[in-house]
């Protein structure tokens, strides 16, 4: 069944995962999009104020995002979104973390000028083992209403 | 990143260009983003996007990039100029990142980066915080995406 902007509620939506983090995918994604040594060397990262190899805030954001698409917006109907409110990377993320993505709905509000959407505003944070919050994104999402989504 | 001192308001850096393609914007979903306006041409097209689309973390992504890259080069020739050059801490996160239009596959953006404050912390003698404001505009000159992005940075004189 497709989750429509009925389904989310002011409150907690859910948690999803844990998601393994590895050595190779932190370092690929460095390669790619951000190539600075305390997310590349082990020997550079140790001697940064990360102390040790940490993986980029944007890959954190990008891994969020496959997050919160395996835990629910794969099977909502997702129309985008504007844009983040704010991102706080809090700590750094290493090989071997396992995260825990917590979702909490802030605001679900209907659209005036899109009658066959409203706007849900979502704070995403994840967690490690530890239990540390790592980061806290907080992130509006178009979601189609029921009616529309049913039609589609 | 250079010095705080260096970085006035005001103070504009082009950090270059990307092209959005079918396969990298494919390539990006698949790993981060897999939903089908950023994996199906058609699906793209049937979107409010209007075409196959790239995830705002690619376009997000891209902006990293060229950023880091930009600051390879102004290192360079800094150190090639025989002067020194600072080296920032890691970045407490971002503010009001907007996807503004959708970047669509043959798109392709220039981004830039503006400093919008700039100032030494209290908490930390010697070092100091500056907002920028990076843009990314695409072939038609139309704003697509922008962030405020923070950067702790160290004074050159050691905050004495």
């Amino acid at each position: 069944m497709t989750l429509t902007f009925e389904d989310f509620q002011p409150g907690h939506f859910g948690s999803f995962g844990p998601r393994l983090i590895t050595r190779d995918e932190i370092i690929a994604y460095a390669k790619e999009y951000d190539p600075q040594p305390m997310h590349l060397d082990e020997e550079a990262a140790r001697a940064s104020m990360l102390k040790g190899l940490a993986g980029s805030g944007w890959h954190m954001c990008s891994l969020m995002m496959r997050m919160i698409y395996d835990g629910f917006l794969h099977k909502t109907a997702s129309l985008g979104s504007p844009g983040v409110t704010e991102m706080k990377w809090l700590m750094p993320f290493r090989p071997d973390d396992e995260l825990t993505l917590d979702v909490e709905v802030l605001e679900a509000r209907a659209s005036q000028s899109r009658p066959m959407m409203g706007l849900v505003t979502f704070r995403c944070s994840t967690r490690n083992a530890k239990g540390q919050t790592v980061s806290d994104m907080t992130v509006p999402i178009m979601i189609g209403r029921r009616a529309t989504a049913e039609q589609v | 990143m250079p010095f705080l001192d260096d970085m006035k308001v005001g103070l504009r850096r082009e950090l270059g260009t990307f092209t959005f393609t079918a396969e990298n914007i494919k390539t990006f979903a698949r790993e981060f983003d897999p939903q089908p306006f950023h994996l199906d041409e058609e699906a793209g097209r049937n979107s409010i996007f209007g075409g196959l689309a790239a995830s705002g973390w690619h376009v997000a992504s891209v902006c990293m990039k060229l950023i880091v890259a930009e600051g390879v080069r102004a290192r360079q020739a800094a150190e090639a100029r025989g002067e020194e050059f600072g080296t920032g801490g890691p970045s407490p996160g971002f503010r009001d990142l907007r996807w503004l239009k959708p970047v669509l596959a043959g798109d392709t953006l220039t981004y830039s980066s503006e400093v919008v404050s700039s100032r030494a912390t209290a908490s930390r003698p010697g070092w100091g915080i500056v907002e920028s404001k990076n843009v990314a505009v695409n072939q038609r000159g139309e704003e697509v995406y922008s962030f405020l992005g923070i950067v702790f940075l160290p004074q050159r004189s050691g905050g004495n």
